[in-house]
């Protein structure tokens, strides 16, 4: 490990790490369960689209569900068995809402559908080589769910400089990246070389955070040409992609802008893991390690899980007491959010699974905010968070704007260190819901505005049309014009109605004619 | 199995406000501990009324305003204010002294702006402006330090004292006790034209400053820094209200060292170390940008000095907090951070 250059973010914290129960365990297969539960969004973006019905039967591997639109993720079977039920189930979301899944009770034989591996992936079109990534239905496996393959197109831009590995991990308990790197340095490697390829990438930086010195110290023996493994100080929210991109770079991602603006694309360990296994072994994405820790938990520990297990059976096979769980998060405890039912399943984005705190997550009453100013050192992205708690409150929305509210990352350490107790992110949450709604709203109205604009155009024109008929119609019939000819025009009308009438006359008299 | 949903994050940290202040408290003791040493009973007793005061003051107005009793009265934020009140009144004053200024300080100064964290002065300043310039003869009769007191007040002395205002025993009153604090004994004679080496051969002198008063600051530097090591309070207002002070004292000396006292004389002999580390950090009145911060410190601590050497008083840090009080609006919405990804305009 070569010696480089760090940057640093301001604010932070260092939190307590929480990992030693965990960080020691090895990757453990969890078992196969008896129904696996596949959302139909496991990602960000548009849902999938079901392919399969009830009671057919799939081979693991097989796509289930089909990607729908650019931003999306087809989904696939986890293990072979059959479809048996198509219908709404808890998935694992802050709202604790049910959305469809699709419910697969496997065979237990655990048998493979074809795969198609690719021999030598650099003889590979790097267009083609995302859409093997595409159909094997990465997404971003840090967090965030973000469709991998969009990640890995560079677009207009003249050249990525540099592929970032997020390696961090900087949440207190999480531990499955730290274990992947330790026991899969070389599928994250050759992941990372095939990304590097896609993206034409001059080199790649792997950034993990130092209290992990035996995965980089096993990364870096396994390193290839052009990837270097970089400690980065252990601080909290370091594992953030823009804090992560600071640390390496020391440059910032604009706000509003996405890293590829500065030349640099960053993608979790696991995803660069998932994708050495999509094209050289041809496997979509069908499982993931996560972690399973937290006070209840008789085991904790870092488990490869395949997608759809349900939590209620990670729990029991790592001996958790249920009973005494007070709050069951999905992901870390600054950032996760909590679970309504241990019924949902393991998604695409789970990475840790935390049943029960170390530490008393009671909460004392909030009190007034004293101005203290910890928010303001904590905050890593240089907002005021007491300004923005203020008016949110009051619900002086164009205010939380002016201060930067859409720039919060929502990492909690505002929160976590006051000393008021305040609930701080759940204020920004709301204010920026609420911005949303209105933003809807507006759109909405201008919608419907713009809508009777057209229709109210739509009445003039045809009013127009209509009058230019009428008067089409009266130009021949001038004043000028000569007795006989208006009385031709009126013998020819008294025609035409006799006409008619005989008509209608003779439909009458028929009755079973058709009309 | 179904769980409640909470938000996050799901940790956070034990200190609370409570603990912050019963921190303030902890610090202030080396310093009280000097002051008494060198004063006598009559600190405690300030201490033990404005304390005792101010906490019926605020359950009083809690109750007034329908507030939870027990979650505010244990805060501590009364408290701390009534230390500070006491810590700036003289020993031995009237025992009506602390308990109108501490019943001023948490009434109107706290309650009537919305209590914790909406009073936009500092309570402890407000209630010692109220008294200085509603009671200056009360208000400024000091007692002479431990070493120059031609007879030391015991316990007793000092109650019947604070109660009655003279002694049965003795037959002595406060006007027969007290004097002039060094800061005011320098401003008068240099104001008569005394040149500063001369005033400073006065037994009311010690090595750098005031007899006594650097113990007593050297007590609240303790306690300041040891404040700083918990991250209690953040650097930037100490260092700029006593950076300010100390450079415009040095130009001033450097410039006629006759007519000006010495910076480090400044320090130690007032209010200065106590201001800085203990009223001028107060988090509800101060700025609350880390830049902020450093201008709200800088100009406290100028306008210290300038209170110090041409104002109408000796001592000039309650006024300077009170003043700079009311910049802060104004301070916090010029400073903001830059935030991560903008660039700086």
């Amino acid at each position: 490990m070569k010696t480089r250059r760090l940057w640093s973010f301001s604010g932070g914290l260092k939190l307590p790490g929480h990992k030693n129960p965990s960080t020691p365990m090895p990757i453990v297969q969890a078992a196969l369960p008896k129904r696996l539960v596949l959302p139909l969004q496991q990602h960000i973006g548009e849902a999938a689209e079901p392919m399969v019905s009830i009671g057919d039967q799939v081979l693991k591997g097989q796509v289930i569900a089909t990607a729908q639109g650019y931003l999306s993720a087809p989904v696939h079977a986890s293990s072979s068995g059959q479809v048996v039920a198509l219908e709404n189930r808890p998935i694992p979301h802050p709202s604790g809402l049910s959305a469809p899944c699709i419910v697969i009770e496997t065979d237990g034989k655990d048998a493979w559908g074809e795969r198609h591996p690719v021999e030598n992936y650099r003889q590979i079109d790097p267009s083609h080589l995302r859409n093997l990534i595409r159909q094997a239905g990465i997404v971003g496996l840090g967090g965030a769910g973000f469709p991998t393959f969009i990640k890995l197109n560079p677009g207009p831009q003249p050249k990525v400089k540099t592929l970032i590995l997020n390696g961090a991990e900087c949440e207190p308990y999480i531990t499955c990246d730290e274990a992947l790197m330790r026991e899969r340095a070389e599928e994250i490697i050759q992941g990372a070389a095939i990304m590097a390829h896609a993206l034409n990438a001059y080199h790649c930086l792997i950034g993990i955070e130092d209290d992990k010195p035996e995965a980089c110290t096993v990364l870096a023996a396994a390193a290839a040409e052009g990837i270097e493994v970089v400690p980065i100080p252990t601080r909290y929210p370091a594992g953030g992609e823009k804090q992560l991109i600071k640390v390496l770079t020391g440059q910032e991602v604009p706000s509003n802008g996405l890293p590829i603006d500065i030349g640099v694309v960053c993608h979790n360990v696991g995803t660069a893991a998932a994708v050495y296994r999509a094209i050289h072994r041809g496997e979509p994405l069908l499982s993931r390690i996560m972690t399973v820790a937290g006070k209840a938990v008789a085991h904790p520990g870092n488990l490869e899980v395949l997608l759809g297990t349900p939590i209620r059976h990670l729990l029991a096979q790592q001996g958790a007491n249920i009973q005494s769980i007070d709050r069951l998060i999905m992901g870390g405890p600054m950032m996760g959010f909590t679970l309504h039912d241990d019924g949902a399943p393991v998604i695409k984005t789970t990475n840790c699974l935390l049943a029960g705190l170390h530490e008393d997550t009671r909460q004392p009453p909030a009190m007034p905010c004293i101005r203290c100013g910890a928010c303001v050192e904590a905050c890593p992205v240089g907002l005021l968070p007491q300004q923005l708690y203020w008016h949110a409150r009051a619900k002086e929305l164009d205010k939380t704007q002016d201060y930067h509210l859409f720039d919060c990352i929502e990492c909690g350490c505002c929160a976590y260190v006051c000393p008021s107790h305040i609930p701080l992110v759940q204020y920004y949450r709301y204010a920026k819901s609420e911005i949303w709604t209105q933003e809807q709203e507006r759109e909405k109205a201008d919608l419907a505005r713009q809508r009777h604009e057209f229709r109210q155009q739509r009445l003039a024109r045809e009013q127009q049309q209509k009058a230019a008929r009428q008067r089409a119609r009266k130009a021949p019939v001038t004043p000028s014009a000569s007795k006989a000819e208006k009385q031709a025009a009126i013998q020819a009308a008294v025609e035409r109605s006799q006409a008619k009438r005989a008509a209608q006359k003779t439909a009458e008299d028929e009755p079973f004619s058709s009309p | 199995m179904q769980f409640s949903l909470f938000s996050s994050p799901h940790l956070h940290q034990k200190n609370g406000v409570s603990q912050l202040m019963f921190q303030v408290i902890l610090a202030l003791l080396p310093g009280i501990a000097a002051y008494s040493w060198y004063f006598g009973y009559g600190v405690l007793i300030n201490i033990a009324l404005a304390v005792t005061t101010a906490l019926a003051s605020e359950a009083l107005m809690l109750r007034a305003r329908g507030q939870p009793l027990g979650l505010f009265l244990t805060d501590g934020s009364a408290v701390v204010t009534a230390v500070l009140l006491a810590l700036c009144l003289p020993p031995l004053a009237p025992w009506w002294v602390p308990v109108i200024g501490a019943a001023f300080a948490l009434i109107f100064a706290k309650h009537l702006y919305g209590g914790l964290g909406y009073n936009p002065f500092n309570p402890a300043m407000v209630g010692y402006v109220l008294l200085l310039i509603s009671f200056p003869k009360e208000m400024t009769a000091w007692l002479p330090a431990r070493e120059l007191a031609t007879h030391t007040v015991g316990l007793q002395e000092s109650l019947e004292l604070v109660f009655t205002g003279a002694t049965a025993v003795q037959g002595m009153t406060i006007d027969a006790l007290s004097g002039a604090t060094p800061l005011d004994y320098a401003k008068t004679q240099l104001g008569l034209g005394q040149p500063m080496a001369e005033i400073r051969v006065q037994p009311l002198f010690g090595i750098v400053g005031g007899q006594g008063w650097e113990w007593i600051n050297a007590g609240f530097l303790l306690g300041g820094l040891w404040l700083l090591y918990k991250r209690v309070i953040s650097w930037h207002i100490p260092l700029a209200m006593l950076g300010s002070l100390l450079i415009l004292a040095l130009c001033f000396q450097w410039l006629n060292p006759a007519g000006y006292p010495s910076a480090l004389f400044h320090l130690v002999s007032g209010g200065v170390l106590l201001g800085a580390f203990f009223i001028a950090t107060d988090p509800v009145t101060a700025a609350a940008t880390p830049r902020g911060r450093l201008f709200y410190g800088a100009g406290v601590g100028c306008l210290t000095y300038i209170i110090r050497t041409w104002g109408g008083y000796p001592d000039g840090v309650a006024f300077a907090v009170l003043l700079m009080n009311m910049t802060v609006p104004l301070i916090d919405y010029y400073t903001p951070p830059r935030v991560f990804g903008h660039n700086r305009h």
